[in-house]
């Protein structure tokens, strides 16, 4: 009995050290294609080594188990004649395979506590950011005691002819925005995360965070990046249609650069509300208006207006209609349908400009012009 | 007496009437086979999308009915109605009874089925489509933000847990009242002790589940809000009372199947099964905990640290048992003489990919790894070893080891070890680089996904292929054996086989056990 079991621990321990130095191999980057990524925060990297430690001891386990399986698979054939035993019971190694797995799950049970402990303790942030997720695009809202409010939408960025395959697909193809979350490195920032309409879920696999965004509830989370740079996700609870089309993209950026950004950002949001006053010339409005659309209507009405799972704005009733029915719609939207409202996701400035472009793009030219003072009208009576 | 013997009736009311359980079973067992076609056709789509990275075949909403549609079909028309099938043919012949306790209930169950879902597949064609919200149907976006096909989709449900708790009624009544005398319940087969457990399961959870649907029927039509916060509700309370019964459920669906292997397992062991009475504890010990995990589904909803903890621990635990059943399995095997017909390569195959599946649901019982593992690829790797190579290679087991008592033909044994062996190749190519893509960051049900998940989606897509044809060859098989295979006479159609069913005549006759049998 002796040499055989010192002959099946050989027969083990080959096949695991060979798994660990394949799995050792592929872990060398820092985003693998094949294993979890280690992350850039401390909790990343502690998440990371709890995987891995229990992925070793399930390969260690995986190999004890299988190989007496095909031990006996090889040795206990009835080709080769054998007779077989009659065995069928043994209390004591009943007890030892219940009694040793239990302590194995203490052993894995500990760091697995330890670590989860850190994940929930959103104590001392030095930013909060507010994620807001809609069907389909995620808004974040940076809660800052003093100055402008900063608040803006991530759109998807790719374009429809890559996903059509018209086009050629870029490096990031589905995981780029148009404009993505700023945050400083080596700041603990504190998220707040809700939704708009139905569950979302925003995952970064390089920050370890995943929180269901969950409308009418505000979930809490955090990180804290210690390395400058570009990390991607995407929203991991299906949302309907285009839940696979609402990236995230993560800009972690020097301290200095973040404060350069953020003054930037409320300078810009300042304009905008001066803008609210401006009367525009129908050329500035339609300038805006195409940018506003790219982003927010191309996606179902087509990037010539022509529809799609939205109805055709080129030549619709709605669009060369009654102005006010054409505001309703935009900033109330289509209850039962996929047609979202607005209202609350675009300012008024560009309302105004999304609307009047509508009016007068993909040979609609009804010559009107909207104006901000227009919506904001529009929206009080 | 004799002149008074009657076999089954002419035509289509042998079908439509018939209360006899082997009639029962086998519809249970043709219909589902029916719907692993349809559900598998409907995977075969989602791979051929996912084939490679852009849109080419279907539009994002109707991708998302393909994954809903899939999922429910291959979960409740598929493998459920299976072993329900197989407990139909096989418990009355295991513990010696004449037929189930009752028959006509058990023409009820069976025949509410495919209405069902014909009306479930005909909300393809409703305009809207089929539900998309996954078969997990989350609110509020299979509430508020659904089309109207959710309500014929809450209807279907509720038929279903009606035949499901039916069938269920059916066991519990069958395996308590109608054992031959000596048949004592620690001398029960393990497949009927597994039935038993199930059946409790389902008669306790089904009808949480139509709760469930219940409350989504009045906030869809009479202005509740159950499942919204802007009326007082909770979307998380969906999730509760979902996982409340879909944990259970996932047990439902194995443990039928380890039921499967500690027949086979033994049979081609030439050994008897190692621990009888350990693996009835293991059974009802998972059946227990599988009541109080629940919310290791949800851990990233936003959880008290306390009930993460909580959930996280009892989950760990469910490896105790379950890894008692693989160690008697392999004790089983160990200093037997085995063979490898089809039956047991599908059982051995069962029992590796099980084996790993489990390692992976230990792994996601870890709550702060989940936060990465969690509505990845990782996890629809991990469920499709648990159920594909857990329910249905044990599935497919039990057909090649009972077809040849039930029809009194033998199915011819190159062809079926094909089966295995592209099976389990196709299987593997398909879902083993789900790990990898899930690990990378891939979420789980989305069309169209980033280029560096490309290459290991291929391999996926032609792994799926290659699994899905390899089921033409058994249906090819399980027909040709019906029709002209080699007739088989013996009683003991397998050297190896034991228990009651083994000691009838071959083909099994359409009464049997109509005196019961003696049991030491």
């Amino acid at each position: 009995m002796g040499s055989k079991a010192k002959w099946l621990c050989k027969l083990a321990l080959g096949p695991v050290l060979l798994l660990m130095s394949v799995v050792a191999m592929a872990v060398g980057g820092e985003a693998s294609e094949y294993n979890m990524p280690q992350g850039v925060t401390a909790v990343g990297q502690q998440v990371y080594d709890l995987h891995m430690i229990i992925l070793g001891i399930c390969v260690v386990i995986g190999v004890l188990v299988f190989g007496v399986m095909f031990y006996s698979i090889i040795y206990h054939r009835k080709s080769r004649g054998v007779t077989p035993a009659t065995f069928h019971e043994s209390t004591k190694v009943e007890i030892a395979w219940t009694v040793v797995p239990f302590f194995i799950l203490i052993i894995m049970a500990i760091p697995a506590t330890t670590t989860l402990l850190e994940i929930y303790d959103t104590d001392n942030a030095e930013l909060d950011v507010v994620v807001t997720a809609y069907q389909w695009k995620w808004k974040y809202e940076y809660l800052n005691e003093e100055g402008e409010n900063v608040s803006f939408f991530s759109n998807l960025a790719t374009p429809q002819a890559e996903i059509h395959n018209s086009e050629a697909k870029g490096e990031h193809y589905l995981l780029e925005v148009d404009e993505p979350l700023v945050l400083p490195v080596d700041t603990k920032v504190r998220f707040l995360v809700t939704a708009n309409d139905v569950l979302h879920s925003w995952w970064v696999p390089m920050l370890a965070v995943k929180r269901d965004a969950i409308p009418g509830f505000i979930n809490e989370s955090w990180t804290k990046a210690t390395e400058i740079g570009v990390y991607r996700g995407q929203c991991a609870e299906l949302c309907g249609r285009s839940h696979g089309f609402m990236p995230i993209v993560v800009n972690v950026v020097s301290k200095e650069d973040y404060a350069q950004w953020f003054t930037a950002k409320q300078a810009e949001a300042a304009e905008t509300k001066g803008l609210m006053a401006k009367t525009f010339t129908l050329d500035q409005t339609m300038e805006r208006g195409e940018i506003v659309y790219d982003s927010n209507c191309q996606v179902c009405h087509g990037a010539n207006g022509e529809g799609g799972v939205g109805n055709a704005i080129a030549g619709s009733a709605v669009a060369t209609g009654d102005i006010g029915h054409h505001l309703d719609i935009g900033i109330d939207g289509v209850s039962g349908t996929a047609m979202q409202a607005f209202g609350a996701q675009l300012n008024d400035v560009d309302m105004a400009a999304v609307i009047t472009y509508q009016r007068n793009a993909f040979g609609n030219n009804m010559g009107d012009i909207i104006q901000p003072i227009d919506v904001y009208n529009h929206k009080k009576d | 007496m004799g002149d008074h013997h009657h076999g089954p009736a002419k035509g289509l009311s042998r079908w439509l009437f018939t209360t006899n359980h082997k009639d029962i079973g086998t519809m249970y067992l043709w219909f589902s086979f029916s719907m692993f076609i349809l559900g598998g056709a409907f995977a075969m789509i989602i791979r051929a999308e996912l084939f490679q990275p852009g849109l080419q075949l279907v539009e994002p909403g109707f991708f998302n009915q393909m994954t809903t549609l899939h999922g429910l079909i291959m979960v409740f028309g598929a493998i459920m109605p299976s072993f329900v099938g197989l407990a139909n043919w096989l418990i009355p012949m295991m513990i010696g009874a004449p037929d189930m306790a009752l028959p006509r209930m058990n023409n009820w169950s069976f025949w509410i089925l495919p209405p069902t879902f014909l009306l479930l597949a005909s909300t393809l064609f409703m305009e809207g489509g089929a539900p998309a919200a996954g078969w997990t149907f989350y609110a509020p976006l299979s509430t508020t933000y659904a089309g109207p096909s959710v309500t014929y989709f809450i209807f279907c449900i509720h038929v279903l847990g009606l035949s499901s708790i039916m069938g269920s009624i059916n066991i519990i009544a069958t395996v308590m009242n109608m054992r031959a005398p000596g048949m004592t319940y620690m001398k029960m087969p393990l497949f009927v002790w597994t039935w038993l457990i199930t059946a409790f399961l389902l008669v306790a959870v089904m009808p949480v589940l139509a709760g469930a649907v219940t409350m989504m029927l009045m906030d869809v039509h009479f202005n509740t809000s159950f499942f919204s916060a802007a009326g007082g509700g909770d979307p998380v309370l969906f999730q509760h009372v979902f996982w409340f019964f879909g944990h259970p459920e996932v047990y439902i669906i194995i443990l039928p199947a380890f039921g499967v292997v500690s027949q086979i397992i033994p049979a081609f062991s030439r050994k008897p099964l190692f621990g009888y009475d350990s693996m009835v504890y293991a059974t009802a010990s998972i059946a227990f905990l599988s009541f109080i995990v629940w919310a290791h589904h949800m851990y990233t909803v936003g959880m008290p640290v306390a009930g993460e903890l909580f959930f996280m621990y009892a989950t760990m635990l469910i490896a105790v048992p379950t890894g008692v059943k693989v160690f008697n399995w392999i004790s089983t095997m160990w200093r037997g003489a085995l063979s490898f017909e089809t039956p047991m390569l599908f059982s051995i195959g069962f029992l590796i990919l099980f084996t790993i599946g489990g390692f992976t649901g230990l792994m996601l019982s870890i709550a702060p790894a989940d936060f990465q593992y969690h509505d990845s690829y990782f996890v629809v790797a991990h469920f499709h070893y648990v159920m594909v190579a857990g329910a249905v290679f044990s599935m497919t087991a039990a057909i090649y080891f009972w077809l040849p008592k039930w029809c009194g033909r033998m199915y011819n044994e190159t062809m079926g070890k094909t089966h295995f062996w592209i099976s389990f190749i196709g299987f593997n190519l398909t879902f083993f680089p789900q790990h990898f893509v899930g690990l990378a960051g891939m979420p789980r049900r989305i069309p169209d996904y980033a280029l560096q998940f490309a290459d290991f989606n291929m391999m996926s897509s032609i792994g799926a292929f290659i699994y899905g044809a390899s089921q033409i060859l058994f249906l090819y098989n399980v027909i040709a054996t019906i029709r002209s295979g080699d007739i088989v006479t013996d009683e003991k159609v397998w050297d190896g086989a034991e228990g009651l069913e083994w000691t009838l005549p071959t083909p099994a006759p359409y009464h049997t056990f109509e005196t019961p049998p003696a049991v030491k």
